[in-house]
């Protein structure tokens, strides 16, 4: 571990370049520390300059990639401080000029950062208010501030703007107590409406992502694949891309590029290589017996929960339930893929990546280049879409590697067919539940088993007595090597991993019990919930659908789910139409609530949702990988089929208040739902259980051919 | 090399010496600096790099300068008049018909040649035309919002 950089006090407000400056730490809010590895500058988690020009700066490692935070994160600091919106500017995803962060994932942003955040503007307030009461000559309880302007409560005419104060000032305050943050009920920035600080640059063609910046003088380089997962260069033939003119090659362990000042003319010499492959020999599962492979995989299951004894009560059980769930890779595809570039000056290397994690990534890069971590500095720009797929960063590494080798600034932009190839997928995952009723119609136990998809989601709050939950072979957030690996390539967090598949498979089994017990599946889940959270979002997105009460199926295509997922709680209501000679489904309608503690911008919460259900359509109907071991099948938008405009519903998001609590999670509890939900309401349209994801609509109609037949379910 | 491409880029004209085979998605990205049009799948179907030319929507990772010769190119940069934005543009911000804004630059060039040719689509027709754009952070609900508030026959006209 690489001794962390410590900034001197001097050289730390030099390279704010002055103003006043509030640091906050973690360790000063305690059980809400992400920081498990304090550093750089100490163990900052967020600070904020007040600019001699009243402009207040928010220094944070997060990065912006669609989910809002840039906005959400500057209301915050707005309310605390008593600033307007409009005169926050973000500085987001620097590792030269924010504190360490551990990288955007994990709806922990406002969870984690926000109250340290929350809590350097509110000490800031307190600073900034001190200097004003010795300026105006009064005690500090009788100034109040407004819009930047601190004045005498009883004599507003006496004033003095934070610009002002700020003028002529280098200091640099610490906070080690825990600031008293402003209650929900004088909010005046958080809780209302914003619009999205980056909405104009972004609809001007001006915001940035890692593909547009430039440097004098840069490369555009293009690497050689193997054409499928660990197939190893025969032979490679590099003369024919030499000869073209201006073309680079760099060959160099297992690192072959091309590179030429036009884009285009490095595709062209990739093109011009002339490699030979040897394929591996492997026995190789495929999208149809990677499920036998994952559960023969013989992973070792680990116990999450346990309450009295499943096995012995499955014979007491009045009816019993075994289903088995199924669902297949499913890709990030974010419409921006990976790019990098990279530069050295003075001995240092600035890489632009398309990162979710900053600081890590700038670890890796020294490592690779055999540099010091302060040799290196990564800066995220914009992100075009993440969701969890843009944290290995191989393309920063490679732009690096490039740039020090040729010794001039390289980008590294993948094309779609290598963002394919190289995409860490939401794994392949199969979870068997058997479950039992008893003769009042409770569910007696619940024995979930699950391979592939991890912990997360798995948990449920349902009052089940007897209940058990395994988990087997659960993802890795660090490469594997490849003889323990239980898939044939690299997996990873897809916006809240494995929760999407988990809950599919325990609101489908509580689905399926309802129907059995010709209960509505509202009023079922009811009976088995005394979490008031749970039981307040699932009346809210019954109320805003218009939930009427029957048992399933009914014909009308009525569906509905619940879960909690990082710190928030979710229900939704879905109304399908599914042709039932080709097994087609659409989604007319979503209704989904949720609450999410403080909602610090409705309207970015709302955008949360209405992404969530709309992405969660994808893998749900449509998105699936096709691979036969390391061959990826899919490497475009032609095959793999992501939701459009045609296949999205109308949705209506309803927030459920709930000021009680911090604000949670909202970047992914929603669309952990969304299988769920659509596999009940075509449940409800058809009386045929989907137990595989996608529901394609070949699935769909042989789950109607099975559930027609005498004995069928 | 043969002699310049001329075209008309966002209303001026341009001269530029490439080969009439070179791709008007690097070409704009690259010499002319203008980094607004993305690249997404570079085979024409995602849409992120949708451009007008002669007021049509195309991808410019399958138009070749040849192609532009003489037209008139215009890219999400040429959509402004100074700070006032286009009527299409000032709607997605207002309708947070946006998240990570990435495919934004070509879905509201694919909306501007629709209502060039249709001024007042129906919900319907502007599903239909936004259909080959993709948006992975599923803001396709405030898209088709935005454009119909424009697309309106009361709507605020840009000119």
């Amino acid at each position: 571990m690489n001794e962390p950089r410590r900034l001197s006090r001097r050289e730390f407000l030099q390279l704010a370049g002055g103003g006043i400056l509030v640091c906050v730490g973690c360790a000063a809010l305690p059980g809400l520390s992400q920081n498990r590895w304090p550093r750089y500058p100490e163990d900052v988690d967020a600070y904020l300059l007040i600019g001699a020009d009243g402009r207040v700066s928010v220094f944070s490692g997060k990065i912006e990639m669609g989910q809002g935070v840039m906005t959400s994160l500057a209301q915050m600091a707005a309310e605390e401080l008593g600033v307007d919106l409009q005169s926050i500017d973000m500085v987001l995803g620097d590792t030269d000029r924010c504190p360490w962060d551990m990288g955007t994932f994990g709806s922990m942003t406002t969870r984690m950062f926000g109250p340290a955040l929350r809590a350097a503007a509110a000490e800031a307030r307190v600073v900034l208010s001190g200097l004003a009461a010795a300026r105006l000559g009064v005690a500090p309880e009788r100034l109040s501030v407004r819009h930047g302007v601190v004045s005498v409560t009883d004599a507003p005419s006496r004033q003095v703007s934070y610009a002002e104060l700020a003028r002529g000032q280098r200091l640099l305050r610490r906070v080690d107590a825990a600031a008293v943050l402003k209650a929900a009920a004088d909010f005046e920035v958080m809780g209302r409406a914003a619009t999205r600080l980056d909405a104009r640059a972004k609809v001007t063609g001006e915001a940035k992502f890692a593909g547009d910046i430039r440097l004098a003088g840069q490369l555009y380089a293009r690497m050689l694949r193997p054409p499928v997962h660990r197939a190893q260069l025969r032979s490679l033939d590099t003369s024919a891309a030499e000869a073209m003119a201006g073309v680079t090659v760099i060959r160099r362990d297992d690192l072959v590029a091309v590179m030429h000042a036009d884009p285009q003319r490095s595709s062209e010499a990739l093109a011009a290589l002339r490699a030979e492959w040897d394929l591996p020999q492997e026995a190789a599962p495929d999208h149809e017996s990677i499920f036998e492979h994952l559960a023969q995989s013989g992973a070792a299951l680990t116990e999450s929960a346990h309450r009295g004894d499943v096995v012995a009560a499955r014979p007491r059980a009045a009816r019993v339930f075994e289903s088995t769930y199924r669902k297949g890779y499913v890709a990030h595809a974010p419409i921006e893929p990976h790019a990098a570039l990279a530069g050295f000056s003075a001995g240092r290397v600035t890489v632009w990546a398309s990162t979710q994690t900053p600081f890590p990534t700038r670890e890796r890069i020294a490592r690779a280049l055999g540099l010091a971590p302060d040799a290196v500095r990564v800066i995220a720009p914009f992100l075009g879409g993440g969701f969890g797929g843009k944290s290995a960063d191989r393309q920063a590494v490679e732009a690096a590697r490039l740039a020090q080798l040729c010794g001039r600034p390289v980008q590294v932009a993948w094309d779609r067919s290598e963002e394919f190839l190289y995409d860490r997928f939401d794994p392949a995952a199969v979870v068997t539940i058997v479950s039992g009723v008893d003769g009042e119609r409770r569910v007696a136990f619940w024995d979930f088993t699950g391979y592939g998809a991890g912990e997360r989601g798995a948990a449920h709050v349902y009052d089940i007595p007897e209940l058990r939950i395994r988990c087997g072979g659960g993802m890795s957030y660090e490469p594997t090597p490849a003889p323990q690996r239980l898939h044939p390539f690299e997996v990873g967090p897809w916006r809240a991993p494995g929760a999407n598949m988990n809950v599919f498979a325990i609101e489908s089994q509580m689905d399926l019990m309802a129907a059995a017990c010709g209960s509505d599946p509202l009023e079922f889940r009811l009976r088995h919930l005394s979490d008031a959270r749970m039981r307040a979002v699932l009346q809210a997105a019954a109320a805003g659908f218009g939930w009427k009460a029957a048992a399933a199926p009914s014909g009308r295509g009525c569906g509905i789910a619940c879960s909690s997922d990082a710190g928030s709680y979710v229900a939704a209501c879905a109304e399908v139409a599914v042709d039932k000679t080709k097994g087609t489904v659409h989604v007319a309608r979503v209704v989904c609530a949720e609450d999410l503690g403080i909602v610090v911008n409705p309207e970015g919460a709302r955008m949360q949702i209405e992404g969530g259900v709309t992405m969660g359509l994808g893998y749900a109907l449509s998105e699936e990988l096709h691979f036969r071991g390391g061959d990826i099948r899919d490497r475009n938008f032609g095959s793999y089929h992501l939701p459009r405009f045609s296949s999205v519903p109308r949705i209506e998001a309803i927030l459920v208040r709930n000021d009680g609590i911090a604000p949670q999670g909202g970047g992914e509890p929603p669309i952990t739902i969304v299988g769920a939900v659509i596999a009940n309401a075509v449940f409800d349209a058809t009386g045929a259980r989907q137990l595989r994801l996608p529901m394609t609509a070949e699935r769909v109609l042989a789950a109607i051919a099975t559930a027609q037949r005498p004995g069928g379910a | 090399m043969p002699g310049p491409i001329r075209f008309t880029l966002n209303g001026r004209p341009v001269s530029v010496e490439a080969h009439p085979e070179r791709l008007l998605l690097w070409t704009l990205r690259g010499e002319l600096a203008l980094t607004g049009t993305k690249y997404g799948c570079g085979v024409g179907i995602c849409g992120a790099c949708t451009v007008l030319v002669d007021r049509r929507a195309m991808r410019s990772c399958l138009t070749t300068l040849a192609d532009v010769e003489r037209r008139e190119v215009v890219t999400i940069e040429g959509l402004a008049r100074g700070e006032r934005l286009h009527p299409l543009q000032q709607a997605f911000v207002e309708h947070g018909a946006l998240q990570c804004g990435y495919c934004t630059p070509g879905m509201i060039l694919t909306a501007q040649a629709l209502l060039l040719e249709t001024p007042h689509p129906s919900r319907e027709a502007i599903a239909a035309a936004m259909e080959h754009q993709l948006c992975r952070c599923g803001a396709h609900q405030r898209i088709l919002a935005a454009i119909e508030s424009v697309a309106a026959p009361a709507a605020p006209t840009h000119e």
